[in-house]
């Protein structure tokens, strides 16, 4: 064996021992992202949950350190919780909700079912319609909206709210589905169409079951946009016995260039709650239904 | 029930994928469609199964004109290449699909879904879901969904095409078996010519859109009607000759008097290697040419040898093999190669 021969092969195995210090750094710098971006998104709801805990003299109190609770409390919370206004808004905001969870995902499943396995013309065309449909802002939208709830008589009323979140949640729902629904092989229709099933059939019976996950993802997007929306009950809502929480929190705890901070914070925690068990407790199934079809399976 | 498919046609677009197919299977048989990608196979069992509108012509089950039917009115049962199990649902669940959707009785369901799971030899598997299976286990489970209700026909489309060679070759056995057993009127899709060869009671060899022969495995094995049928069925040596006088002339093997040859013209020669002469049983063939053995491939029961004459192209020979038998070519080493006029098929100049 040659000189140059022995330093070439020390090179390629000096490179091969580095492998695992390149999985060090790598793992550092993953760490070290991952922790800077814990802080970032972790800071306001740790910030929101410390003052929540303070009584308003030590939030107003701008002296020491206001990360730090000096005489914590749960007053913020047993007042929020024992105020009929705050339960009413919980309430509105969970009939709105599950409403407008139920009307997307009926819609939704209909319309990807039908644009991502039933060939018709122009299916392709309808299903990037449906997606641009999506970008266009609320802030936007609610201009002419508003002169259709007001039309209907709905205004300052839940059910109009009911009657306008699908236009944030359809078209996006019904995009994750066509993703789910495109992902699941053609011969599935083909042993269901042959063996007897209509299409509704095969709707409910093969692919409602199968693509759950996609259902499941859907379902938490609907939830989150419904139970967070704020320009469309701010524009659509006055009156307190109809607001939802996102509104109703801030329109009853901000009196003037007054700011209940405490109980603002509480009530914040307590309206990010549910979002966040479900999120807990879903969130396999969120991530597996945004990223069907992403890889052949 | 017998299948009759009439001048079929399907266009997509400027292709063409079926130009004209007319096949009948009769009530009991096992008919398979054989062709290479592309052929039109497939389109033609989606236009049988219901899947697609055939352009022109008609399907017919029995007496029953289907061509504008709904999948699920035509009584057919399929098995897909990728079993195509809802994976959802147990062996069990699977299997009762097509009778839920046939409005049978729920002890009925359960009757039936008993004997098939019996008879494809799954009793205990039923409360299983089909990723709990093997390959094979699903197959069988996607077969016993297909028969289940009966079918007037029973289609196949590739369905051994995921699984290894050794299970496919049990499988394709026991599907024969069981269609015997059953008389179920078959049309089978593959492009594998073996399986084809081993399963069928007739088989269409399709290319472009077309059936180039039908026929029974020997026929279109040993009496190809075209150059692609000879080339694709099996391997093959083609030699061209001109035939003269009576004669065929085989540049590098002399002549040979063949009864299907040509007065005169173009003559193409089906041999296939099997049929070749090597060495001392060559001396007795009527045309004999000495060849270079270019590579001798050990395959267990024979040995295959790839020959290059001195004219003509390289050759191909395969040898029947017992264990106590000497090779009987070395690799670079001269050979003595011939045949005679009943080894050789003129194939039909299309």
């Amino acid at each position: 064996m040659s000189a140059s021969t022995v330093s070439k092969a020390e090179g390629i195995y000096a490179k091969a021992g580095s492998l695992s210090s390149e999985r060090r750094w790598a793992l550092w710098t993953a760490y070290a992202s991952l922790i800077f971006a814990a802080i970032i998104f972790l800071a306001p709801p740790v910030y929101m949950f410390v003052t929540s805990l303070k009584g308003s003299a030590e939030v107003a109190n701008m002296t020491g350190n206001p990360w730090l609770v000096r005489n914590p409390t749960l007053e913020n919370y047993t007042t929020l919780l024992s105020n009929r206004p705050f339960l009413k808004f919980f309430l509105n905001s969970a009939i709105i909700t599950v409403c407008v969870v139920a009307i997307t995902m009926v819609i939704s499943i209909l319309a990807a079912f039908a644009l991502a396995r039933m060939r018709f013309w122009g299916s392709q065309f309808l299903a990037t319609g449906v997606f641009l449909t999506y970008l266009i802002p609320d802030t936007l939208l609610f201009i002419p909206l508003y002169q259709i709830v007001g039309g209907l008589g709905l205004l300052n009323s839940i059910w109009g709210l009911v009657l306008v979140y699908p236009t944030l949640t359809v078209p996006f729902c019904t995009w994750i589905m066509i993703g789910y629904f495109a992902s699941i092989p053609k011969e599935l229709d083909e042993a269901a169409l042959i063996d007897g099933a209509t299409w509704p059939q095969m709707l409910l019976k093969i692919f409602i079951p199968v693509a759950m996950p996609g259902i499941i993802a859907a379902t938490i997007f609907a939830f989150t946009v419904s139970w967070a929306a704020f320009v469309y009950p701010t524009a659509f809502v006055t009156t307190p016995d109809q607001m939802p929480l996102t509104i109703g929190v801030v329109s009853q705890l901000v009196r003037a260039d007054t700011f209940a901070w405490g109980q603002i914070m509480a009530g914040a925690l307590l309206a990010a709650l549910p979002p966040v068990i479900i999120y807990a407790f879903l969130m396999d199934y969120y991530i597996a239904g945004l990223t069907a079809g992403a890889t052949k399976g | 029930m017998r299948l009759s498919v009439t001048g079929i046609v399907k266009r997509f677009g400027a292709v063409t994928a079926l130009a004209g197919i007319d096949l009948t299977v009769e009530e009991g048989e096992f008919l398979t469609i054989l062709g290479p990608s592309g052929s039109g196979k497939t389109t033609l069992l989606k236009a049988v199964a219901g899947f697609e509108v055939p352009d022109e012509g008609q399907v017919h089950l029995g007496d029953q004109d289907v061509t504008l039917s709904a999948a699920r009115h035509r009584n057919v049962g399929m098995v897909f290449q990728n079993y195509a199990l809802f994976p959802h649902m147990t062996v069990a669940e699977n299997i009762a699909f097509p009778l839920e959707m046939r409005r049978v009785s729920k002890p009925e369901i359960t009757k039936r879904v008993g004997e098939t799971l019996a008879l494809v030899e799954l009793e205990t598997y039923g409360a299983r879901l089909p990723r709990q299976l093997s390959g094979g286990q699903q197959q069988r489970v996607a077969l016993a969904r297909a028969i289940v209700f009966g079918p007037a026909l029973l289609l196949l489309d590739e369905p051994f095409g995921a699984l290894d060679r050794k299970l496919r070759e049990s499988l394709q056995l026991e599907v024969r078996r069981l269609q015997r057993r059953l008389r179920l009127t078959t049309l089978f899709i593959t492009h594998d010519q073996e399986e084809a060869l081993i399963m069928s009671d007739r088989i269409a060899v399709m290319d472009q859109g077309r059936i180039q022969q039908i026929g029974t495995p020997a026929d279109v094995y040993d009496k190809p009607v075209s150059r692609f049928v000879a080339d694709f069925i099996g391997e093959s040596n083609l030699i061209e000759g001109t035939a003269a006088n009576g004669q065929v002339v085989l540049p590098g093997f002399g002549t040979l008097a063949h009864p299907d040859a040509p007065a005169s013209g173009p003559v193409t020669l089906l041999l296939r290697p099997e049929a070749m002469r090597v060495g001392a049983e060559a001396r007795a063939a009527h045309c004999q040419a000495q060849c270079t053995v270019l590579e001798a491939i050990f395959l267990g029961l024979s040995i295959k040898l790839r020959l290059r004459p001195e004219q003509g192209p390289d050759l191909l020979a395969r040898l029947p093999l017992r264990p106590s038998d000497p090779p009987p070519a070395a690799e670079g080493s001269s050979v003595l190669v011939g045949f005679s006029p009943e080894d050789v098929h003129v194939v039909p100049r299309g």
